[in-house]
């Protein structure tokens, strides 16, 4: 999107002799600008009819372009590919984006940064960098000037991957914290300042908000128990080790689903500990939960209607487990908490790059040439919303809620604040 | 000597036959209409006297057949075809009516004793031709299932739908290519990990211009909401009226219960098992977990146990439809129909 400013300026007339003065001006209608200080002719007959119109182009982030057949139910959602990453299809010149911040928005586009945890602590280090390298320019406050620097990068980590929950409240506390500096703070002391909120930020909702919730989680874990998890959250993998550590007895069934194929991360982690693990895909879900005494789910985000956002196939979990009757516990940190509401998982959600469903079996790719088919689209979804009913349990640091209490703990942290 | 010739050719044949189902790979119509070709042989070549005797030779290369791979069913479902075929052509040839034969009725149990004295003794000289020609019409009928089934699509499919399906069935797709000859509707694939069969679906329907999208198996519960009906195939059909089929169609069934929509599955007869779902270990098959954690894992493979089911059971609460090459019957009617496809006796080979 181009920033189109237009500005006319008639020079004034006045008494002065208009040869001698160099008027200059310069626009500061946004500090997103540069300062341009364009100084008139000094023929002073143009001085004294001119009028000036200076148009200032500005190249905000450009956007990144959509990739493949989108399905029409998501055909407002954008759908990207892993092998152009939006640094190729634009020169940013370094000024107008920090390098840890470009840095971090190809981790993101990439996939090697993931999982909202570890995405909001990268975002919040990546953070730290550009407020420590801020310099306040003159004439201006640092509260505005440092949010408005912000608007920018904030945009170009969107491009890269859409922003999650976490990392969007992560930064509303930023920009709060920010604008909340008085403004005869010195700069050195306000740097200082923001660099320990941010620190104590991390440390607070979600360092120490996992030990929390891991003391409560161990306690629904008994001896003998067949516990389900999905996918790989960093908080269902802390508690279990946790309990471990603390001698429970207790065996893990970590289910799959492609194409991320995350849960073998985790199974890797659980087993370096030696918790005795099994392995099954999606589909065999039916099959295993006979077995199974809990199934603990991590959680992308709780909507502030009671629903679970989180990881595409976790609502299957869950209802199949209701339909078996074992009890489905959901962990999350009270920071993941959002506003939105969402009744379904089709109006806003993330569509991950569909080449990734493609497999080759016995040396036969099925689906290579998706593309030249007109009539075959693939679907990659990234995130689905879980209904409450399905929910038996929210393990949050502040304490064992239900499902539908959500709304209440945001009011109480809106009243904190 | 040609009568032993023909006996050793026999069972070459049948050691064929047996070594072809326990490599697999074949479709169950296909295993369908070669099992009822070697039953058509083996009346033919084998010697036999009386029915009695054509029946304990079916039996007993019945149990050889269903031993070799259990989990095809359509072996024991066309012997049991068989021998009810012999039945019938038996009393025909008797004279006596099939149906006072057949039924069950309290009446019929008290009055006689509680004993069937058939001992299908007795010599017929027309009973070979007559079950062989029999055979043939069950051969054709096998033959036909899959139009028959296509046939009804119309009836059952409107336009601008959305349906749903699992991996690859080949009477799904017959059926949806039918209804696409006149209809304009949308089909949402799972690709059903980790064989994947349901690209395979997808490339075939889209190729024949029907708007296709695949999804992973993850997604089968978040993309319900928008579909209208879920159209499935099965490998067997029990005789409570529930299903073994590819793992996933339990969740998909469930799934499905929970919105609302209506489940359709289509099914030929010869899919149709007096088996019951039991928990026992026969009624999962499972390969190996290779496909699900492969070896490339390295070290976390030998302290990790990975499983890999071939099949789920789907309860017949959750079931629609049977929609057959006889036409459409609910879940509840299936006793019935398997009461006239075999006889009770022989529901233990």
């Amino acid at each position: 999107s181009k920033t189109l400013f237009f500005i006319s300026f008639e020079p004034f007339r006045g008494g002065l002799d208009c040869a001698t003065v160099e008027p200059l001006f310069y626009c500061s209608v946004s500090s997103d600008l540069e300062e341009k200080r364009i100084p008139l002719p000094s023929n002073s007959q143009s001085l004294q009819s001119c009028t000036v119109t200076v148009f200032i182009l500005f190249l905000q982030i450009p956007l990144r372009s959509d990739y493949g057949y989108k399905v029409s139910l998501f055909s407002h959602l954008h759908q990207y590919s892993r092998k152009a990453p939006l640094t190729q299809q634009i020169s940013i010149p370094a000024t107008v984006i920090h390098p840890s911040i470009v840095r971090l928005g190809l981790q993101y586009s990439q996939g090697i940064v993931a999982g909202s945890n570890a995405r909001s602590v990268a975002l919040l280090h990546a953070f730290k960098q550009v407020i420590q390298d801020y310099s306040t320019p003159p004439n201006e406050e640092l509260p505005r000037d440092l949010v408005n620097k912000l608007k920018p990068y904030i945009s170009f980590l969107n491009q890269c991957r859409p922003l999650s929950a976490s990392m969007g409240n992560a930064i509303k506390y930023i920009k709060k914290e920010i604008s909340n500096i008085p403004s005869q703070c010195k700069e050195e002391e306000a740097k200082k300042k923001l660099l320990l909120c941010i620190d104590n930020y991390v440390n607070e909702k979600i360092t120490l908000a996992a030990k929390a919730i891991s003391k409560c989680a161990i306690d629904k874990i008994s001896d003998g128990d067949v516990i389900l998890v999905y996918g790989c959250s960093s908080l269902v993998n802390h508690i279990l080790c946790e309990a471990f550590e603390k001698q429970r007895k207790f065996r893990v069934i970590v289910v799959d689903s492609r194409p991320r194929l995350e849960g073998r991360e985790a199974l890797r982690r659980l087993v370096k500990r030696g918790i005795r693990c099994t392995y099954v895909l999606i589909s065999a879900v039916s099959y295993i939960l006979p077995e199974v005494s809990k199934v603990f789910l991590g959680a992308h985000a709780l909507l502030a209607n009671g629903y679970v956002m989180s990881r595409v196939g976790t609502s299957q979990i869950a209802l199949v487990a209701k339909a078996y009757n074992v009890p489905v516990l959901v962990c999350c940190e009270t920071y993941k908490f959002c506003e939105r509401v969402q009744t379904d998982s089709f109006v806003s959600n993330e569509l991950d790059d569909p080449d990734d469903l493609i497999v080759t079996r016995e040396g036969k790719t099925q689906l290579a040439d998706w593309q030249s088919v007109k009539s075959l689209g693939l679907l990659n979804l990234v995130y689905d919303v879980t209904p409450p009913d399905f929910v038996d349990l929210v393990i949050t640091e502040l304490g064992m809620i239900p499902c539908t209490s959500v709304p209440v703990v945001l009011r109480v942290k809106n009243v904190d604040q | 000597m040609p009568g032993a010739d023909k006996e050793t050719d026999l069972g070459e044949r049948i050691e064929a036959f047996l070594a072809e189902l326990k490599r697999g790979g074949r479709g169950s119509g296909e295993t369908a209409r070669s099992t009822a070709a070697l039953l058509r042989r083996i009346t033919a070549q084998a010697r036999w006297s009386s029915a009695g005797d054509l029946m304990e030779i079916i039996r007993k290369e019945g149990r050889r057949m269903t031993a070799a791979q259990p989990s095809e069913t359509t072996v024991g479902n066309m012997v049991r075809r068989v021998l009810k075929i012999i039945r019938e052509e038996y009393a025909r040839s008797r004279g006596s009516s099939e149906e006072a034969d057949q039924q069950e009725s309290l009446h019929k149990l008290l009055t006689s004793g509680g004993s069937s004295e058939e001992n299908f003794r007795q010599h017929f000289a027309p009973l070979k031709a007559n079950v062989i020609e029999a055979i043939n019409e069950l051969l054709t009928e096998l033959e036909g299932t899959t139009d028959n089934i296509a046939m009804q699509a119309l009836e059952h499919i409107h336009s601008n739908e959305v349906i749903m399906t699992i991996g690859r069935s080949r009477t799904v797709e017959a059926f949806l290519k039918d209804a696409a000859r006149k209809r304009k509707f949308h089909v949402i694939v799972a690709e059903c990990a980790p064989f994947c069969q349901g690209h395979e679906m997808a490339t075939s329907l889209s190729e024949d211009g029907i708007e296709t999208t695949v999804i992973p198996d993850a997604a089968i519960f978040a993309v319900m909401s928008r579909v209208n009906k879920v159209i499935i195939g099965t490998q067997t059909v029990l005789a409570n009226g529930g299903l073994r089929a590819v793992n996933g169609t339990h969740t998909l069934a469930l799934a499905a219960k929970h919105h609302s929509t209506p489940l359709i599955v289509c099914a030929p007869m010869f899919k149709l098992s007096p088996q019951f779902p039991n928990e026992e270990d026969t009624f999962h098959k499972f390969v190996s977990p290779q496909e699900v954690l492969p070896f490339t894992e390295g070290e976390v493979l030998s302290k990790v146990n990975a499983h890999c089911p071939v099949f789920d059971y789907v309860p017949p609460e959750l079931i629609t439809l049977f929609i057959s090459n006889i036409g459409g019957n609910a879940p509840s009617y299936i006793y019935r129909l398997m009461s006239e496809l075999y006889h009770p006796e022989d529901h233990e080979l």
